[in-house]
């Protein structure tokens, strides 16, 4: 490896991360505009045209904060756990194939080798051969920056929220290690790179979509609420926690943890494009590199496919970035005890189940294209039946309860009796 | 071989560095007017009563627990996961009862009580 690798690859590493931090600020601006959209509101509209220029205004507020230690907080341990929680969440990116621009020879068909031979990827860090387990243990060291921020706050709120957090992180991720071991099953390896090809429908396979329907759901709650995003945010549940782990948390310190858990939903955004919808791969890309390379020989060619394949990539992850909004618009907060009941006796026994269907049907059916199909099919039929027996009382029936109870009643004392026995009940 | 492993080292570094950068910069930035009250742990208004750090429920631990014994049960997996193909038929009997085992464990742990949470 020479100096100049090395210098490519500090810029690359140096850009990639400044380019996530910049995704960071502007999903922020996203996600208020949307959100503010979805509940009849304008949003941040105020600085710069269309409130372009409000991320950069709370970065400038928030480094200008008062910055405060806690008297009773473990400082070493406090100013730590920020760091902690942002530098998992960054160095995730290191394995996510964002596009292909081979610089090696310009030779745009080394992205769609099988072995990967004579690639040397521009939009990809490091090609890894254990990428997905790379990203298990990543996204799993995140959680300790969230308890060791409740712990050393030497506050009340804090703890709780650490130790919720804590609870909910682990108990997800049985879940998330479940479906994410039934995508290895269906690629056979765990290189990311070799994920992405081996969904190509010309080199006969197919988004992950497919095979791994149920996968994907499973994938999409239990990454939600690793990212302890709504509708899973109990950790740091306002109303009741004050903010959670990071109550005692100001000005930039505060900011870290807020840009790790949504450089996080990037993150997870980005993978399961990866995992399930073909990362940065779509139908006729191949014509296209093949097409400009002719036109205007390789250089052009390649780049060209370069820049396709990385807005392809990045289309696919605004798209979940915007559901996650619209999830987060829709649903309100999960209470504790539903929380834990989804995890283990929904989301865990049917990614086992996930598991088993995985393994039986590939090792019986010999054809890889109709083994995702049954795959589908198994999936549809286990959700239905799984959609059908999830069917919690809603609070909304037992307010129309007590509202029947109160117009029926006609004397007070009678009413009264008849409402305390139905809040028994409720 | 671990040539491949360079670049997360590089990413690892400059994440450090920009976290650190954050947390210097902006002590230095801020104001700094502490008082008493201001760096009293916050408890809605209220004087702090006792220590924040005490005795947790105890079914945060079983949920660790249990959680240390799925996780390695899944991790198990892993390597079978890679080779499944080939394995075949003695395989998929093999991970079978393995699978058999896990399912019982689980199936007794519901039963038990421990995943109730109230």
């Amino acid at each position: 490896m020479s100096w100049a690798d090395i210098l490519i690859l500090v810029v690359q590493c140096f850009v990639i991360t400044l380019a996530v931090t910049t995704g960071f600020a502007y999903l922020t601006l996203f996600e208020r505009r949307v959100l503010a959209r979805l509940q009849n509101r304008v949003g941040p509209n105020r600085a710069g045209p269309g409130g372009f220029l409000q991320p950069a205004a709370d970065a400038v507020k928030l480094f200008f904060k008062e910055d405060i230690v806690p008297a009773m907080a473990d400082k070493p341990v406090y100013l730590l756990a920020p760091a902690m929680a942002v530098i998992p969440a960054l160095i995730i990116w290191a394995v996510i194939p964002f596009g292909c621009l081979n610089i090696a020879n310009w030779d745009y068909r080394a992205c769609f080798s099988a072995s990967g031979e004579g690639l040397r990827n521009i939009l990809q860090i490091a090609d890894i051969n254990v990428g997905v387990l790379y990203i298990l243990a990543v996204t799993s060291i995140g959680v300790y920056g969230i308890t060791l921020a409740g712990w050393a706050s030497n506050n009340k709120y804090s703890m709780l929220g650490g130790i919720r957090s804590s609870a909910q992180l682990i108990s997800y991720e049985l879940a998330l290690g479940c479906a994410v071991l039934s995508v290895v099953m269906t690629y056979g390896t765990l290189s990311t790179r070799e994920i992405v090809y081996l969904q190509g429908w010309s080199n006969g396979g197919i988004w992950g979509i497919v095979p791994q329907l149920l996968g994907f759901v499973l994938f999409m709650i239990a990454s939600t609420a690793e990212v302890v995003r709504a509708p899973f945010d109990l950790v740091e549940a306002e109303q009741e926690l004050a903010g959670g782990y990071n109550t005692e948390y100001g000005s930039m310190k505060f900011a870290l943890f807020f840009m790790a858990e949504y450089i996080k939903l990037i993150a997870v955004s980005a993978i399961a494009v990866t995992f399930f919808f073909g990362g940065w791969r779509f139908p006729g890309l191949e014509t296209l590199g093949r097409g400009m390379t002719e036109l205007a020989g390789p250089v052009v060619g390649s780049i060209v496919m370069g820049i396709v394949s990385l807005g392809s990539f990045l289309l696919k992850v605004v798209i979940f970035l915007f559901i996650s909004v619209w999830v987060r618009a829709s649903w309100p907060r999960l209470r504790y005890d539903r929380l834990m009941d989804l995890g283990w006796k929904w989301l865990l026994p049917l990614g086992l189940l996930n598991i088993l269907y995985t393994a039986v049907v590939y090792v019986l059916v010999p054809s890889q294209r109709l083994a995702a199909f049954v795959l589908l099919g198994l999936g549809l039929i286990t959700l239905a039946i799984a959609g059908s027996f999830s069917s919690a009382p809603r609070p909304v029936d037992n307010v129309t309860y007590v509202k029947e109870v109160v117009r029926s009643s006609t004397g007070r004392e009678e009413r009264d009796h008849e409402l305390r026995e139905s809040a028994k009940g409720i | 071989m671990l040539g491949a492993y360079l670049p997360i080292l590089v990413m690892f570094l400059i994440a450090v560095f920009i976290a650190a950068f954050v947390i210097i910069v902006s002590s230095l930035l801020g104001p700094r007017r502490s008082t008493v009250r201001k760096l009293a742990p916050y408890e809605s208004g209220m004087e702090p009563i006792g220590p924040a750090i005490r005795r947790i429920p105890v079914k945060f631990y079983v949920v660790a627990m249990l959680f240390i014994v799925f996780d390695i049960e899944v991790v198990f997996f892993y390597p079978y996961a890679l080779v499944f193909r080939d394995l075949a038929g003695p395989g998929l009997v093999a991970m079978g009862v393995f699978f058999l085992v896990l399912v019982v464990g689980f199936v007794y742990e519901w039963k038990k009580g421990a995943l109730k949470w109230e």
